[in-house]
């Protein structure tokens, strides 16, 4: 463990880029924390928060601090990086009568910086759905990730629920825990992976002493401690198996516009579309793989009729994929407790509202 | 029914292998079968009854497609495919000497050894006599492995009925049972009317010693399998054919979910007890 200063920060920035990789990192954009390439410490949103999310809000505040991590997090998650919203999977030509495929071009190299536990666990989840995924594996085996432990919780926030935060256990290459009060401004770096250690070592910093690691303990007990939301997850994937024939599902279909934004947000979400295009002359052709929702119509489209026509029937896949089946195909819960879907639903659906009532009724 | 591995190495996992088309045949106005060969020499892949291929149409689109042909006779790959979309039509367009993109072979199979020294009986609806015909021709190359063996096919019109021919062929033999119904005749059809579900009655095979594969429409299977119990056919004994969207065929677009299963790699084949309380529930 080292304690590092802004300057050590700059100095992580800077080594990463040394070794060729783009950083990814939140920033301010359209009055909300993005994701995008950025190069240097300054470029985060620095002095910003946006912790007083709820149903349906989401609200960007000044901070009285120069907290460079002092938020939780935005609409965005990696998933855009490793699974990007559109993708090629393969080009083809034409070759007399038959056709070639390209080579699959290299991979990104990015680094991602600040990823919050909750967001590592989505990671983790997808590398178990894409584990045969040839374009997947490649961009995550060259990604290097830099996590950030959450201080503060976030109002639709849930991972101590999931299990899965707020504090980053393993899967990162370093993990940093910001430390920012009057008396001073640190980081607490740890190493996850030899790559880690070995660019951790060549920072400067000292090394952390045990008040150091004591308020870092302290700072991710308080944002366990303010948890905006908790999801009791006993028994729940079982109670769901029981009630796919509940009246709750059409109660929450009066008020679901089916717009799919919680799936969009959702950092585990998978599910695709597939297409085929050909160029005009048609001599060559690209598959193109981009984000689908299982609230489409067309997501379950089969020549005679598209099985879930119903809200009800699609806000049902929803919820007992993510709670209950998740399970099933996966052995992990498709949610991670990140609270997006619950901030950016239109009209704030809250999963673990819904799951409660579903389980109690 | 447990999954098969993954057919190709990981990288290769989207990536359409190009056939040529040896031959085409027309079954029906509207379907038609394809004869496919690997378009770089070599032996076609070798599947199990029941599975399927995505065949791969360049540049227009990829569709999920039953193997339809003999899984033992080492010849060319055969997909029997009906046109209702622009991916099929596109498909029906094609001559010998076209070239298609495959990937494959995908998901469960019907079990056809396992099923040996049971009466087996088949039951189709339509064009889901296509993926049922590798278990009649391993029904046939295995006879004697088999107690009795039925089969029930039901089709919309006689004109909808499959591999006439061939059916006629099997009526001909004398230790097969080959029922046949349409649910509108026309003038010159001496056959049976009615839906397929009504010949389940029949056949003479013993319902406690009998596995029964079933494929066709959805509404169509749950009545067999509804018919089939009735007789005292154990759950355990009654397999299905599942049709759900398929954009991927590996378990990675999402589309093909039943409750917990995907349908492309944890099926198409399933067990009835396996399905069974899911089917029951509208839209899932
Ligand atoms: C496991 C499996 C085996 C099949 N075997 C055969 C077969 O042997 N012969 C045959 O004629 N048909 C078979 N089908 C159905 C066949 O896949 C569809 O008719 C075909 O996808 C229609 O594509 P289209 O583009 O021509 O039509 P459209 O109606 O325009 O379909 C558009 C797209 O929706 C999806 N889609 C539509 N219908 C289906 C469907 N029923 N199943 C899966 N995806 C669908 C496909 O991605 C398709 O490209 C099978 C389906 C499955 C799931
Ligand atoms: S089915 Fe729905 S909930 Fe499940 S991964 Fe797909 S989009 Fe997400
Ligand atoms: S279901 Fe909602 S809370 Fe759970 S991981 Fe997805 S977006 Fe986050
Ligand atoms: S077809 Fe894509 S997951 Fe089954």
């Amino acid at each position: 463990m080292k304690r590092l200063t802004l300057d050590g920060l700059e100095a992580l920035f800077a080594a990463l880029r040394g070794q060729g990789f783009e950083l990814i990192g939140p920033q301010l954009r359209d009055a909300a924390l993005v994701l995008g390439p950025l190069e240097h410490a300054a470029e985060l949103p620095v002095g910003w928060t946006d912790t007083a999310q709820d149903g349906g809000r989401y609200r960007l505040a000044r901070r009285p601090d120069r907290a460079h991590f002092g938020y939780v997090v935005g609409p965005q998650s990696w998933k855009r990086y490793l699974f990007p919203p559109e993708e090629v999977l393969f080009r083809a030509r034409r070759s007399g009568e038959g056709f070639a495929l390209d080579p699959a071009e290299p991979p990104p190299r990015r680094a991602f910086i600040g990823v919050r536990a909750c967001d590592l666990a989505a990671i983790q989840v997808q590398d178990r759905i894409f584990v045969h995924d040839p374009g997947y594996q490649a961009r995550r085996a060259a990604a290097f990730i830099v996590a950030v432990n959450c201080t503060e919780a976030g109002g639709t926030c849930f991972c101590v629920s999931q299990d899965t935060g707020p504090q980053a256990r393993g899967g990162f290459d370093l993990a940093l825990t910001e430390l920012c009060t009057d008396a001073r401004h640190a980081f607490v770096a740890e190493a996850g992976s030899a790559a880690g250690a070995a660019l951790l070592d060549a920072l400067p910093g000292e090394a952390a002493d045990a008040a150091d690691l004591a308020a870092a303990r302290d700072a991710i007990a308080h944002a366990a401690a303010h948890m905006g939301r908790r999801l009791d997850n006993a028994g729940l994937a079982e109670a769901l198996r029981a009630r796919l024939e509940h009246p709750h599902w059409q109660q929450v279909a009066e008020r679901c516009l089916s717009c799919g934004n919680c799936t969009m947000v959702c950092p585990t979400c998978f599910c695709a579309n597939v297409e085929d295009r050909a160029s005009l002359d048609g001599d060559s052709a690209e598959r193109v793989r981009s984000w689908d929702s299982c609230f489409n119509l067309e997501h379950s489209y089969i020549v005679g009729g598209n099985v879930r026509s119903s809200g009800a029937a699609r806000y049902r896949q929803w919820l007992t994929h993510k709670l209950a089946h998740w399970h099933d195909q996966f052995g992990v819960s498709g949610c991670t407790g990140c609270g997006r879907c619950i901030t950016w639903c239109p009209v704030g659906i809250d999963i673990t509202a819904e799951a409660a009532a579903l389980r109690a009724g | 029914m447990s999954a098969l591995p993954l057919p190709a190495g990981d990288a290769l996992l989207w990536r359409p292998e190009p056939y040529r088309i040896e031959r085409v045949r027309r079954d029906l106005a509207d379907t038609f079968s394809l004869d496919l060969v690997p378009a770089g020499g070599g032996a076609p892949l070798a599947f199990r009854p029941g599975q399927f291929n995505m065949l791969y149409a360049f540049g227009l689109g990829e569709v999920p497609i039953s193997i339809s042909g003999d899984a033992e006779a080492g010849g060319p790959l055969v997909h029997t495919i009906r046109a209702v979309g622009p991916v099929t039509e596109a498909m029906r367009g094609l001559r010998a000497g076209a070239v298609l993109g495959v990937r494959g072979p995908f998901g469960s199979h019907w079990p056809v050894v396992e099923a040996e020294g049971m009466d087996l009986v088949i039951i189709a609806g339509g064009v889901g006599l296509a993926p049922l015909r590798p278990a009649i021709y391993y029904a046939l190359r295995h006879r004697r492995r088999f107690g009795r063996v039925c089969i029930f096919y039901g089709a919309r019109t006689p004109d909808d009925l499959l591999y006439k021919a061939e059916l006629k062929r099997w009526r001909g033999e004398f230790d097969l049972v080959v029922d046949v119904t349409v649910d509108r005749a026309s003038h010159d059809w001496a056959g049976k009317v009615g839906v397929v579900t009504r010949l389940v009655e029949g056949g003479g095979y013993d319902p406690l010693h009998t596995v029964a594969l079933v494929c066709g429409p959805e509404v169509m299977m749950r009545y067999a399998a509804r018919a089939l119990l009735a007789r005292g056919v154990a759950r355990e004994g009654i397999f299905l054919s599942l049709e759900r969207n398929m954009k991927c065929a590996v378990g990675l677009c999402g589309h093909c979910q039943l409750g917990p299963h995907f349908v492309c790699k944890d099926g198409p084949v399933f067990r009835l007890d396996q399905v069974e309380r899911l089917l029951a529930v509208d839209e899932l």
